[in-house]
């Protein structure tokens, strides 16, 4: 009994609030994204999406209360089963999936559905901290860095082939957890740079003033480092690979399909195509942009009610609660995303094993990455990618997986001070 | 060696916290360019066509009304047709044009409204009304279109049509779109704000397809429209109508003044056209078809066409003479004709004898010792002196400029000044000898119908006029017709010099229109010829009736019918006798007139 005490106690709270209340104001905001005033429906209709959604938030309750009464060394001991599990199962999807929109990303049996792709990220996670618990795993060697590489890429490459670029896409979150756990700087810096040169190769119209750009910031660094020949010579060399690298991309890009070039372009402005590619984009970004201060008022906003923005329950859920609830609703869901970001990290960094560190931050790279990217996506900073925002979107896999994925570092987090010694 | 990463970790949290919140910072709150697409995307602004004002005549008929016209409009996604055959029956549509209809229609958008059958007529409607019920996707929108029960007066009426980019871009309030009807000519051009009325707004919501999704914000921003403003005419229809009916088959123009009003009873320009051919769907074809015309019924004569004044003119001429001094009832001149040609008269007549017979060597001398009083010894110098002098006094009879009628593009004919001479002579290279034509209404002088018309209500009025108006009532109210139509004119000639002109016209009647008299009434009038270089003489004439207490005065030009004492003059009797009595006994000389053969 003592024990039981002690772990109930030791629930994070916090985090589980935050999580109730972004479900939901989520459960809240599809509704108003298929509220029709015409032929308005009770909230908890089960023909409309938000009744569907509070079956799900019913499942997901007992779900983590599964989560909760399970033997804590339970998920250490199935993280390798479920990894392998999920990676049949995603081999298996385009076999014994359902086809919608012509991608099979659903198994299941009669109307309860699942997306492979979401579970596995979990398992994933899991696979991750289970692997890196060994005590000889050391990031800074090549051969452990490509191990964890692999145990990401192999669902990646699955997940690509369905295909769903997007949710694979969210596996490189995990780098975020790399990176906690000792993964080199120099390729973090590496791959910002790549990114950012690209960005700007593809968004400024003029290569020569990236190039001076280049030039400039190479002779700042020369200047401000030592004055070693060998320093020298390798920053040079370095700034010339960026000028090639400039100029190759836009040969490769020039090279492309006139349609995969407007694809890229649209990124950059998406007024170059306001009906065709560029029309998620413009639409959602003129429905939270005409919500104003404090919004239009529940259930008043006209673009998501009317249908202007597509995928405005699932992908572009956001739009309602700009729209309906300004800047200020936005404002307290980022504040509560962030807070419970934040809330994990300190939670992963009081962990006492590193399988529940390394999962704990396999659990904010997934939320942060799915958090940053929706939002970003919905306003134009990033190019649209239909990834759902976590607790918010509609869709009982989406609402599943993320639950199940935080639940798990809850439970675990609750059981620290059993695991003391365990540690290494 | 990693104990930093956290901190970096949630530093890189708050910062994409940060970006997020600015970004949308910078879309919600600062820019608003957001809310009005928004509001474009979702929000329609439907206008409502006020409906526009009526136009009655002076006795309270009906010159100009709206005309509901249905049109029966599908949305194909709702439309549900289960026997084929008895919906053809009931709504007279053939099978193909049923198909062929709803095909384009489906095509144009299964949501969106398009039209099945257009311009359902009244008795159509009724039928059609009870069965809708009974076919989903079906519903009926109504317009109007101008309609003339009477087909009379066209081009004092006028006629609306869509807007021109011209007048778009005049419209400085912006009140009109694109694809609105606005008054283009006569009452419809010169009464537009009047009779437009005010237009409403209804906004209503809309959804990605189009689809109507009710009022928006319960109507709060929606504004009633305003029905135009009825107008009351001065015009009497059946006057109008008889005019028109005299008229027909010639060319020219009658226009009949209330002189104590300035109101027009009856302006006639013919040929004439039905104004209902330019109502509706209808006015491009038609408006074409018309305008090639070389009769120009589009062309209002009354207003827009000049003419020189001839002998008519020398009424005026008296009176100018009489009120400058230089004529006494008692002037007497020889009829000399190696002056100017006349016809068989006695002589020397006096002022009275040269109304009544029209002697043209009297006024050539009447109007050179109006000219040439000898204020300047430089006769060159004396004569411009003396015609500019002479000129204002013409100028107030509304000559030479237009009266102000409540029309627009109406012409102001001309009365010639020093300058003009100066410009074709040379300045001191003319005297009287160069413009003496102008003593009997000839030469360099041009005058419209209604300035004819407008002189003889003065001559009834002995010496005062109201601006010609069309339009005598607002809402039936008297007073909010424009304060220029109210006020009294005075041509500057002393009333008392009327009295022999008056009787001299009312004698004339006798010596040179005997056609015209008439048994009962006392009418005063003139004959004129006014010379055509191009062919026959067009035939003029105006009188006032009756003499005693002048109820009518008008003007009657006939296009190249000749001397004005037949077809003018006949014309003109029947008016008289037609308003004054209402009934015309004359039969004789309406067969006479109607059948036009005066020459």
């Amino acid at each position: 009994m003592r024990q039981d005490d002690l772990y109930i106690n030791k629930i994070d709270w916090i985090s589980i609030l935050i999580y109730a209340a972004l479900v939901i104001i989520g459960w809240f905001n599809i509704y108003a994204a298929v509220f029709d005033e015409q032929n308005a429906k009770s909230i908890f209709d089960l023909s409309i999406n938000s009744g569907q959604q509070l079956v799900r938030m019913g499942a997901a309750i007992i779900m983590i209360l599964l989560i909760m009464v399970a033997d804590y060394r339970l998920y250490d001991n199935l993280s390798m089963i479920l990894y392998v599990f999920f990676l049949i199962l995603l081999i298996a999807t385009p076999f014994i999936g359902k086809e919608v929109n012509g991608q099979i990303l659903t198994v299941g049996i009669g109307s309860v559905r699942i997306q492979p792709s979401e579970f596995a990220k979990f398992a994933t996670a899991l696979a991750l901290a289970k692997y890196m618990e060994r005590p000889s795993f050391d990031l800074s060697q090549i051969k452990y860095q490509l191990q964890a590489l692999a145990i990401i890429m192999i669902p990646v490459i699955l997940i690509m082939l369905q295909p769903d670029t997007g949710t694979a896409m969210v596996y490189f979150a995990f780098f975020i957890m790399l990176y906690r756990e000792g993964m080199p700087q120099k390729y973090y810096v590496l791959a910002l740079t790549i990114i950012a040169i690209s960005l700007l190769a593809l968004g400024v119209e003029n290569n020569l003033y990236l190039v001076f750009a280049i030039a400039a910031v190479v002779a700042i660094l020369i200047f401000l480092g030592k004055k070693k020949i060998s320093r020298i010579i390798s920053f040079i060399v370095i700034g010339l690979l960026m000028v090639a690298y400039v100029y190759s991309l836009d040969y490769v890009v020039s090279k492309l399909p006139q349609h995969q070039q407007n694809r890229i372009m649209v990124l950059f402005n998406p007024d170059l195509d306001p009906l065709g590619v560029g029309w998620n984009v413009t639409q959602s970004k003129i429905a939270i942009g005409s919500g104003g201060f404090l919004g239009k008022g529940y259930l008043e906003g006209t673009q998501t009610k009317f249908d202007f923005v597509p995928e405005q329950h699932t992908d572009f859920i956001f739009c309602t609660l700009g729209e309906e609830f300004g800047w200020t609703g936005s404002f307290i869901v980022i504040l509560l995303f962030c807070t419970l970001l934040i809330r994990l990290v300190i939670m992963a960094e009081r962990q006492k094993t590193r399988f529940s560190r390394v999962y704990g931050y396999c659990v904010i790279s997934i939320l942060l990455f799915h958090f940053m990217v929706n939002i970003a996506m919905t306003i134009g900073l990033f190019p649209v990618i239909g990834i759902p925002l976590p607790f918010f979107s509609y869709g009982g896999s989406s609402l599943w997986s993320f639950t199940i994925l935080l639940f798990i570092f809850i439970k675990l987090d609750s059981h620290r001070i059993q695991m003391l010694g365990r540690m290494n | 060696m990693n104990e930093q990463r956290p901190i970096t970790i949630i530093i890189v949290i708050v910062l994409i916290g940060i970006v997020l919140l600015t970004k949308l910072f910078m879309i919600q709150v600062l820019d608003d360019s957001f809310l009005k697409r928004a509001e474009r995307n979702a929000v329609q602004r439907l206008v409502d066509h006020p409906y526009r004002g009526l136009v009655y005549d002076r006795t309270g008929k009906i010159l100009v009304y709206n005309n509901p016209i249905f049109d029966l409009m599908v949305i194909p996604k709702e439309f549900d047709v289960k026997d084929t055959t008895r919906f053809c029956e009931i709504f007279n549509i053939a099978k193909e044009d049923l198909i062929e209809k709803y095909t384009a229609a489906r095509k144009y958008s299964s949501v969106k409204p398009s039209i099945l059958i257009p311009q359902v007529s009244t008795t159509e409607f009724a039928k059609i009304q009870d069965y809708l019920i009974d076919y989903p996707g079906l519903f009926v929108t109504t317009r109007s279109v101008r309609s003339y029960p009477q087909a009379s007066a066209a081009n004092a009426l006028g006629y609306i049509g869509e807007i021109n980019a011209r007048q778009l871009e005049r419209d400085t309030v912006k009140y009109y779109r694109q694809g609105d009807f606005v008054g283009l000519s006569g009452l419809e051009g010169f009464y537009e704000k009047e009779l437009r009325g005010l237009k409403g707004v209804k906004y209503k919501m809309v959804n990605v397809r189009g689809v109507d999704k009710g009022s928006f914000k319960d109507g709060d921003y929606d504004t009633a429209s305003v029905a135009g403003r009825n107008l009351t005419s001065t015009i009497d229809l059946e006057l109008q109508l008889y005019g028109e009916k005299l008229m027909e088959g010639k060319v020219g123009s009658v226009v009949a003044i209330e002189p104590k009003t300035g109101e027009i009873l009856a302006m006639i320009s013919a040929p004439t056209y039905d104004p209902n051919l330019l109502a509706g769907s209808k006015f491009g074809s038609n408006y074409g078809v018309l305008n090639k015309d070389e009769k120009m019924p589009l062309f209002n004569r009354p207003i827009m066409a000049m003419y020189p004044p001839g002998s008519i003119f020398k009424i005026v001429q008296s009176l100018i003479g009489l009120q400058m001094g230089i004529l006494t009832p008692n002037t007497t001149y020889a009829c000399n004709r190696s002056l100017v040609a006349c016809h068989n008269h006695p002589s020397p007549v006096n002022l009275f004898g040269a109304i009544r017979n029209s002697c043209n060597p009297y006024y050539h001398q009447a109007y050179r010792a109006m000219i040439n009083q000898e204020v300047s010894r430089n006769t060159f110098k004396d004569t411009e002196i003396g015609l500019d002098k002479w000129r204002e006094s013409v100028l107030l009879f509304g000559l030479g400029s237009p009266l102000g009628i409540d029309m627009y593009n109406e012409k102001g004919g001309s009365i010639p000044s020093s300058s003009y001479y100066d410009r074709i002579y040379g300045v001191g290279r003319w005297k009287y000898s160069t413009i003496y034509s102008l003593s009997i209404g000839q030469g360099e002088m041009m005058v419209t119908p209604l300035q004819m018309a407008n002189l003889a209500a003065i001559f009834a009025n002995k010496g005062y006029y109201y601006q010609p108006h069309l339009i005598k009532a607002i809402d039936g109210d008297h007073t909010k017709i424009r304060e220029e139509f109210r006020t009294r004119r005075e041509v500057g000639v002393d009333a008392h010099h009327f009295d022999l002109i008056q009787d001299a016209m009312a004698e004339a009647i006798y010596g040179t229109a005997a056609r015209a008299a008439i048994p009962d009434i006392t009418i005063a009038g003139k004959t004129g010829t006014a010379q055509n270089p191009q062919g026959e003489d067009h035939s003029v004439f105006v009188a006032f009736a009756p003499k005693e207490d002048p109820k009518i005065a008008i003007a009657v030009y006939v296009e190249n019918a000749g001397w004005g004492g037949r077809a003018a003059a006949s014309t003109a009797s029947l008016m008289i006798e037609k308003y004054i009595k209402r009934e015309v006994e004359r039969l004789g000389l309406e067969e006479y007139v109607i059948a036009g053969k005066f020459m």
